[in-house]
C-alpha cells in the first residue's frame, strides 16, 4: 500500500498548527488545510473493484480535493478522509470498476 | 509488465481539506494547472517549486485560504477582487530584480477578470510580464451567491437574473475575455475545459514555456450556481464542447487568421444538439419551455463561431 501524498503535511500539522493570529495574517504552514477531515461531508461512497480497473488515470486526474492517490502498481487508492463523495470518479469511469453506494455509519 | 506512468505529475500542490462543495470543477483547475505549471517549470528552470500564484478575491481563493490554514502548498498571495494581474506584475518585477528564476501564475473567477479586474489584466498583457493568467469561469458571482457577471451565458437563472412573466433570465450574450486577451496580442491565449483535462495541462504547460504573458479561460462547473448534480459536474462540462457552447482554442500572437481548434467537428456540424447541454442545468429549466429564446441562443453562439472564423450548424 502506497502512502498519501500528504502524509509529511498531516504529521506536520499535528506538531506545529497554531490559531494564535500572525502578523499580516500570513499562513506558514503549507497544506495545512488538510487538518479537516472532510469525509464527514459525504453521504455516498465510492466502492472500487479493482479487477474491472484498467488503469487509465481518469478518477485520478478528475479528483477535485485530491483525495485519489496511486499505488505502486498504478491502481487508484481512496483517502476516506477528505473523500467528499461527489461521484465524479464513478459518473467517469469508462469500466465501471467504481460505484457510489449509500454510506452506513 | 510495466507499470504504467500517470500523464500528470504525481507531485500535488493544492491539498485536500478545503472547503469547496463537493464536485467542485473549479477546483479541478486548480489542482490541475498547479501540477501543470510546475512540470513545466521543472523542464525550463530544473526547478519544479519555482513559481509564485497571485489570487483574486473569488471562490477558490475562499475555500481554499480560510484563516488559520491553506490548501496551498506554493507561495501565494491573496489580493483584492480587481487586481491579480496588478499584484502578479509586481511580484514578476521583483523576481527579475532579484534575480529570481521562475514564472507568476494568476488565478481570478470570471468576476475578477470580466467585469472588475479587466483594466489591470489589460494592463498586464500590454506591458508584457511574464505571467500566466487562468480565468477560472463558472460563469457567475458564485462566492457571493450566484450574481450575474458579464460573463453569464445568454437566458441562465441567476439570483439577480431572475425568470418569469417579464423576464427570460440573463438577457445579455456572454463575453469572450479570451478574445479580449488576444487583442493584445500577447504570445499565447487559449479556451480550455475540464472535461479535456490532458488538453488543460498541455496548454498550461505551453502556457508556462513561452516568455511573456499568457492567458488561458477555462471553464468550471459551479455544482450550486448551474443547479447540477456533483457527480455530473464533468459530463456537463463535455457537453458545452460537444454540443458547441463552449469552443477549445488557440491564438498565437494575436494571430486572429491562424487559429487552432480542438475537438472541433470537421464539417463544422456539431452532433448533438444544443438542449442536451441545457436540461442538464437547473439554470436553464425555464429555456426548454421558450424555444424562441433558444433559438436566440443558437444564432449568438453561431455568431460567436463567426468571429472566430468558423462557420458551425447546430441540430
Amino acid at each position: 500500500m502506497a502512502e498519501s501524498p500528504f502524509k509529511a503535511d498531516i504529521e506536520r500539522v499535528k506538531k506545529e498548527y497554531s490559531e494564535k493570529m500572525t502578523p499580516g495574517a500570513v499562513v506558514y504552514l503549507p497544506g495545512s488545510s488538510v487538518i479537516n477531515k472532510t469525509g464527514s461531508w459525504r453521504v455516498f461512497i465510492p466502492e472500487f473493484n479493482k479487477d474491472k480497473c484498467v488503469r487509465c488515470f481518469l478518477c485520478y486526474t478528475y479528483c477535485p480535493e485530491p483525495a485519489i492517490y496511486l499505488d505502486d502498481e498504478s491502481y487508484p487508492v481512496f483517502d476516506y478522509d477528505y473523500c467528499k463523495g461527489c461521484g465524479i470518479c464513478a459518473n467517469e469511469c469508462p469500466t465501471k470498476a467504481i460505484v457510489m453506494v449509500r454510506e452506513v455509519k | 509488465m510495466a507499470v504504467r506512468k500517470p500523464p500528470i505529475t504525481t507531485r500535488e500542490y493544492w491539498a485536500p481539506g478545503h472547503a469547496a462543495c463537493a464536485g467542485c470543477g473549479c477546483a479541478i483547475v486548480m489542482r490541475l494547472a498547479t501540477k501543470a505549471f510546475s512540470e513545466a517549470m521543472e523542464e525550463k528552470y530544473g526547478d519544479p517549486d519555482a513559481f509564485a500564484i497571485a489570487h483574486a478575491t473569488g471562490c477558490m481563493e475562499v475555500v481554499s485560504a480560510v484563516f488559520p490554514y491553506t490548501a496551498w502548498k506554493a507561495p501565494w498571495i491573496h489580493v483584492a477582487f480587481e487586481n491579480a494581474a496588478a499584484a502578479a506584475s509586481g511580484v514578476e518585477a521583483a523576481w527579475k530584480k532579484l534575480g529570481y528564476k521562475g514564472k507568476i501564475l494568476a488565478f481570478a473567477g470570471d468576476g475578477g477578470t470580466a467585469d472588475i479586474g479587466l483594466q489591470a489584466l489589460s494592463g498586464m498583457l500590454e506591458r508584457r510580464h511574464n505571467v500566466v493568467y487562468i480565468m477560472y469561469d463558472n460563469e457567475a458571482y458564485m462566492n457571493t451567491g450566484i450574481q450575474r457577471s458579464s460573463s453569464t451565458p445568454y437566458g441562465a437563472w441567476t439570483t439577480t437574473s431572475p425568470p418569469g412573466k417579464y423576464s427570460i433570465g440573463e438577457d445579455k450574450p456572454k463575453k469572450w475575455v479570451a478574445l479580449i486577451a488576444a487583442a493584445h496580442m500577447v504570445p499565447y491565449v487559449a479556451t480550455a475545459s475540464i472535461a479535456d483535462p490532458y488538453d488543460f495541462y498541455r496548454k498550461v504547460k505551453k502556457a508556462a514555456k513561452v516568455d511573456g504573458p499568457a492567458f488561458i479561460q477555462v471553464q468550471g462547473t459551479c455544482v450550486p450556481g448551474w443547479r447540477v448534480p456533483p457527480e455530473k459536474s464533468v459530463e456537463v462540462a463535455r457537453l458545452a464542447i460537444e454540443t458547441g457552447v463552449w469552443p477549445l482554442f488557440e491564438i498565437e500572437n494575436g494571430d486572429f487568421r491562424n487559429i487552432k481548434f480542438q475537438r472541433f467537428p470537421k464539417d463544422g456540424k456539431f452532433k448533438k444538439p444544443i438542449e442536451e447541454y441545457l436540461k442538464l442545468q437547473g439554470r436553464f429549466k425555464h429555456l426548454l419551455k421558450n424555444p424562441e429564446a433558444i433559438q436566440q441562443l443558437k444564432e449568438q453562439i453561431k455568431e460567436m463561431w463567426k468571429v472566430l472564423g468558423k462557420e458551425v450548424e447546430l441540430p
